[in-house]
């Protein structure tokens, strides 16, 4: 009879969190920035119809990078947990927080139980009526919560992004100028600057009367990233 | 719910882009029309008149704002008249309490739809959930709790508004021009069919949704007209291609007081 070798604990979860780690670094990155008047989201995606970035609810926003189908899963179970709460409920008691809560115990199960962690990092953003209230979840593949202040940065390269954003991010940018901001601080150090066709920007605004969320593409982005 | 954190499904069991069928799997008693055996309900909230018409760029959708229940006046200010979506509209007629929920669950269903997939259902397909929602009413209605409404919107692949009326059973029949429900209908139909022409602007299509309103307020008990004692006055939508926009008081008001000394009035009786 074989007998199976001892494998620690540290070691099968070092082991899973650099298999997510290497699968998220695969892909490419994600920036999310308070603005004036709203939140926007700029990610480097070059597909038209893959989208990393979509509405959840009236305010909340969702993002992941990574696997898509795993992120895209995700996504969908965020929709249906905020449309049955709504409904249950009343609109304003869907809350980004409990959605964050709920997507960080799916993400800690799937890493300690399943053969396979989740290889994607994801983003729950919601806009308030004044800028100090807005909320930034980041969510890891293994489930771990970060509340980020002003801005977040998700995927492969957020490190070195997050350390140019943060010489570069001011309080109450206009919302045009941090689209602008999240599609240079993308490019960072690659050689030719990405062009508007290679990024996918939504933006959550904080003046809408309900649904905040409204994706800015074709000729509207192509002017806004051209300043 | 298990106390997982979402709901899970088996690939044969999913309930895709539907918030309906999502609800029917995880929260069975929350879906309209369920558990609904037993005796004819009692005198219930009812509500009455409902109309929509095309004119050249869209649609008017409009109710008066009278409930009912049995000989008594529920509300006087009860509203009739709901966005669907962006760019359509639902008026409704019927016991009041399940059609609010109807049209709670319908307006769900059409953004769950819009998010799931990213693109919105074509005005036939959201005309077609609807008639769903009114075919699992059925066991409600045969107890008294009939809820039938009016759908309108404006279809963006072919340009127009289209209006479509509902039966008990969902049955959904597309109107070309005009149609009427509740209990005042009738009338409310017979005047818009008078007055209705191909060419109708915006503005005399909304008079005319506020003619056939007090036409049918004239002639049945349960329709309430306008009330310009205590400033109440029906609800009217137009959509068009610019999207669903209710008018507010202010913009009917003076509409509604153009009744004074108008045709109505000469009628005498």
């Amino acid at each position: 009879m074989s007998v199976p070798f001892y494998v620690s604990p540290e070691q099968v979860m070092k082991d899973r969190a650099d298999y997510a780690r290497k699968g998220i670094a695969r892909g490419r990155s994600l920036v999310a920035i308070e603005a004036a008047e709203g939140i926007a989201i700029v990610a480097e995606n070059p597909s038209r119809t893959l989208y990393k970035i979509s509405e959840i609810y009236d305010r909340i926003a969702f993002a992941g990078v990574g696997k898509y189908n795993e992120f895209q899963m995700l996504r969908v179970a965020g929709v249906r947990h905020a449309d049955l709460k709504g409904f249950s409920y009343a609109r304003e008691d869907v809350s980004a927080q409990s959605l964050a809560n709920a997507y960080a115990q799916t993400l800690g199960q799937v890493f300690t139980h399943e053969m396979k962690p989740y290889e994607v990092e994801i983003l729950v953003a919601q806009v308030a009526s004044d800028p100090g209230g807005d909320e930034l979840f980041h969510i890891l593949y293994d489930g771990t919560v970060m509340d980020e202040d002003d801005f977040t940065v998700l995927g492969g390269q957020a490190e070195s992004i997050s350390a140019v954003m943060s010489e570069r991010y001011e309080a109450g940018l206009a919302l045009d100028a941090c689209i602008r901001l999240g599609a240079d601080v993308l490019s960072g150090a690659d050689a030719p600057p990405l062009g508007a066709k290679q990024l996918e920007v939504a933006v959550l605004e904080r003046g809408a009367p309900r649904r905040a969320f409204r994706r800015v593409t074709g000729e509207e982005r192509d002017a806004v990233l051209a300043g | 719910m298990s106390d997982a954190p979402f709901p899970e499904f088996a690939s044969h069991a999913d309930p895709g882009p539907s918030f309906v069928d999502l609800l029917r799997r995880v929260a069975p008693h929350q879906v309209l029309g369920t558990g609904s055996t037993g005796p004819p309900a009692p005198d219930v909230t009812h509500g009455t008149t409902v109309v929509a018409l095309r004119y050249a760029a869209g649609v008017v959708l409009a109710g008066d704002r009278r409930a009912t229940a049995g000989f008594a006046i529920a509300s006087r200010r009860i509203e009739k008249v709901f966005p669907a979506d962006a760019r359509s509209g639902i008026a409704i007629a019927g016991a009041a309490g399940p059609a609010v929920e109807m049209v709670r669950l319908f307006q769900v269903q059409l953004e769950h739809y819009e998010k799931i997939e990213g693109e919105q259902l074509s005005l036939e397909g959201k005309a077609n959930q609807l008639s769903q929602l009114v075919r699992a009413n059925l066991g409600a209605a045969m107890q008294g709790l009939v809820v039938v409404p009016l759908f309108a919107g404006y279809d963006e692949r072919r340009d127009q508004g289209r209006v479509f009326s509902f039966d008990v059973t969902g049955g959904k029949y597309e109107e070309t021009d005009f149609q009427a429900g509740g209990s005042g209908g009738v009338h409310a139909r017979n005047w818009i069919k008078a007055t209705w022409h191909e060419a109708i602007s915006e503005d005399e299509a909304v008079d005319l949704s506020i003619r056939a309103l007090f036409a049918a307020a004239d002639e049945d008990t349960a329709t309430g007209g306008p009330d310009l004692v205590r400033g109440i006055f029906p609800n009217i939508a137009v959509i068009e291609q610019s999207g669903y926009r209710a008018l507010t008081d202010a913009e009917i008001a003076p509409r509604a007081e153009a009744l004074i000394g108008g045709r109505e009035e000469g009628a005498g009786q």
